[in-house]
């Protein structure tokens, strides 16, 4: 087993302690569907506070690697860590602080806003009254507090992606991963989502793997991981992504590295 | 702004948290229920047409001479009302397994099985919840059954309460087996006529076994060694009062060996993990 070795210089931010252990570890991970790969030797680490986005097209692994990272399939080989605590051995530390946005929608249509909230907070044992006062904050944030009673199936798709990122966040987790979340969605809740995931990296810190397949997602100071075929084809600050693979944007640099065509509308 | 310069030490979870988790699935499990009306009233319609119209017809062909816990000759009424309501419960464990594969193919069990909390845990309140659902269909059964005669001694309404929830954990646990190894919702309608009706006819729920080792000594074997016999005689003892030792032996044992295989199904090295890629394209 390799130690990990950060993808960027860890980064100190006002007024807290340098980060010395990543928010999310992947070392070495392989993964096999029967005889199809769909996962090799993958290894990257995502910081604190950071804003790492998970490159690849449709089948390059992405969603395969978030199971995995959750603990829905097992690890076969290499190792999963969660600010040092380990996905298989202490599943419980690692997953709690967790919040997870999968790209299927996961929230109950026939139960209220608050309720799908209460029933999240159940889950990661939060008391009743303490749940209801984080719910209420979170919908406030999210500007869905009049539409609290209302069934979810009401909601529109922006909309619902904001309340499950309402409800990744409602345990107070430090790393946040999210599993192309805006696809489906209006130019505009899209911008939302993607400012206000941002805005959460640098008011409170969190780190943040966004899987997906849309270069517009991707600003100059990401962290970017190249995921292709189930390999890891380059990681590290976009900037240095792009002049190692010798182009001028993303754009350019990931079909290089992947050898494949550009599709219109930003998307890989 | 928050960061961690070195691992936190393990905390565990305490006895509250474990609870506050017990009593949310409880109570999701409650209000799913409620806002399904259809499945409420399907599954005190099923049982009642059996009472209604088929021991109705029957009372006359099947003659039922005194045996325990019986005291008295019973109307063949009397004697399917136990086995109607083991079925609820069989039909309740049953539609919950399907509502897992549902969930699973929504994606709304993937909210469960990555809550810190341990799995085996989790499903355990799965199906404690899905048991206090079936409960209260028994009970609105119980209630109905009353108006036509089923009269067991009040005190047999209490004391049947632990079968009730014995065999729901049983058929539950069975359920959720089942659904673990199902991969698609379409295969579901299958299993169900591989299952429920196999396991509800050749049960003593609406004969007497001793009746049935008249007519096949075989299926008379068959019928001993099905667990839903057992769940059925355990709530017949039960809501009289009695306990059928043997009875309750088995539907324990196969509880505890249905619940640890239903476990180990949903365990992430094992079940799910054989399934393919879980939903999203990347």
């Amino acid at each position: 087993m390799t130690s990990p070795v950060p993808i960027t210089e860890p980064r100190e931010a006002p007024g807290s302690h340098p980060a010395t252990v990543p928010a999310l570890s992947i070392d070495g991970i392989s993964h096999s569907y029967g005889p199809r790969r769909a996962l090799m030797e993958v290894s990257f680490n995502v910081q604190p506070a950071s804003f790492t986005a998970l490159l690849g097209l449709n089948g390059a692994g992405k969603s395969t690697l978030f199971s995995l990272i959750t603990r829905l399939f097992g690890i076969q080989s290499g190792r999963v860590s969660i600010f040092g605590h380990d996905v298989s051995k202490s599943p419980g530390e690692a997953l709690r602080l967790l919040g997870v946005v999968f790209q299927p929608r996961t929230l109950d249509l026939d139960l209220s806003l608050t309720q799908n909230l209460l029933y999240h907070a159940a889950l990661h044992g939060i008391s009743r009254r303490e749940a209801a006062a984080r719910s209420a904050e979170l919908l406030g944030r999210i500007g869905l507090s009049e539409r609290a009673g209302s069934k979810v199936r009401d909601l529109s798709g922006g909309q619902m992606r904001r309340l499950e990122i309402a409800r990744a966040l409602l345990h107070r987790p430090r790393l946040l991963l999210l599993d192309e979340p805006t696809v489906g969605l209006d130019v505009k809740a899209r911008a939302d989502i993607i400012s206000h995931v941002r805005q959460l990296v640098t008011e409170q810190g969190i780190g943040v793997l966004w899987a997906t397949h849309l270069f517009d997602e991707i600003l100059p100071g990401d962290d970017l991981v190249v995921l292709h075929q189930g390999k890891v084809l380059a990681q590290g600050p976009m900037s240095r992504v792009i002049a190692e693979a010798g182009a001028q944007d993303v754009n350019t640099a990931f079909m290089r590295l992947t050898g494949t065509q550009t599709m219109p509308g930003g998307g890989a | 702004m928050s960061s961690i310069t070195t691992r936190e030490a393990p905390r565990g979870f305490s006895g509250a948290e474990y609870l506050t988790c017990l009593i949310g699935i409880v109570w999701r499990e409650g209000l799913r229920f409620l806002h399904q009306r259809e499945r409420f009233v399907s599954a005190l319609v099923r049982p009642l047409v059996w009472l209604f119209i088929f021991a109705a017809g029957f009372r006359q062909v099947l003659g039922i001479s005194i045996i325990p816990p019986y005291e008295t000759y019973i109307l063949y009424e009397v004697y399917i009302a136990p086995g109607l309501m083991a079925m609820i419960q069989l039909f309740n464990g049953m539609q919950s397994s399907l509502s897992m594969v549902y969930d699973r193919e929504m994606g709304n069990m993937r909210t469960l099985l990555v809550s810190p909390l341990p799995r085996g845990f989790l499903l355990f309140c799965k199906l404690l919840a899905g048991t206090a659902v079936s409960l209260l269909q028994v009970y609105a059964f119980l209630f109905i059954a009353w108006f036509w005669d089923i009269t067991p001694p009040p005190s047999g309404y209490l004391t049947v309460l632990p079968a009730l929830i014995l065999s729901g954990l049983m058929l539950g646990s069975l359920g959720m087996l089942i659904s673990s190894g199902i991969k698609q919702l379409e295969n579901f309608a299958g299993v169900m006529n591989f299952v429920i009706f196999p396991m509800f006819f050749a049960s003593s729920a609406l004969y007497p076994l001793w009746r049935v080792q008249e007519g096949s000594p075989y299926l008379y074997y068959v019928c001993e060694a099905n667990p839903f016999t057992h769940a059925v005689e355990l709530i017949r003892f039960a809501l009289y009062g009695q306990i059928n030792w043997i009875s309750l032996a088995v539907v324990v044992i196969c509880t505890i060996v249905f619940m640890i295989g239903a476990i180990l199904a949903y365990d992430p090295s094992r079940g799910l993990a054989r399934r393919g890629p879980a939903g999203g394209e990347g």
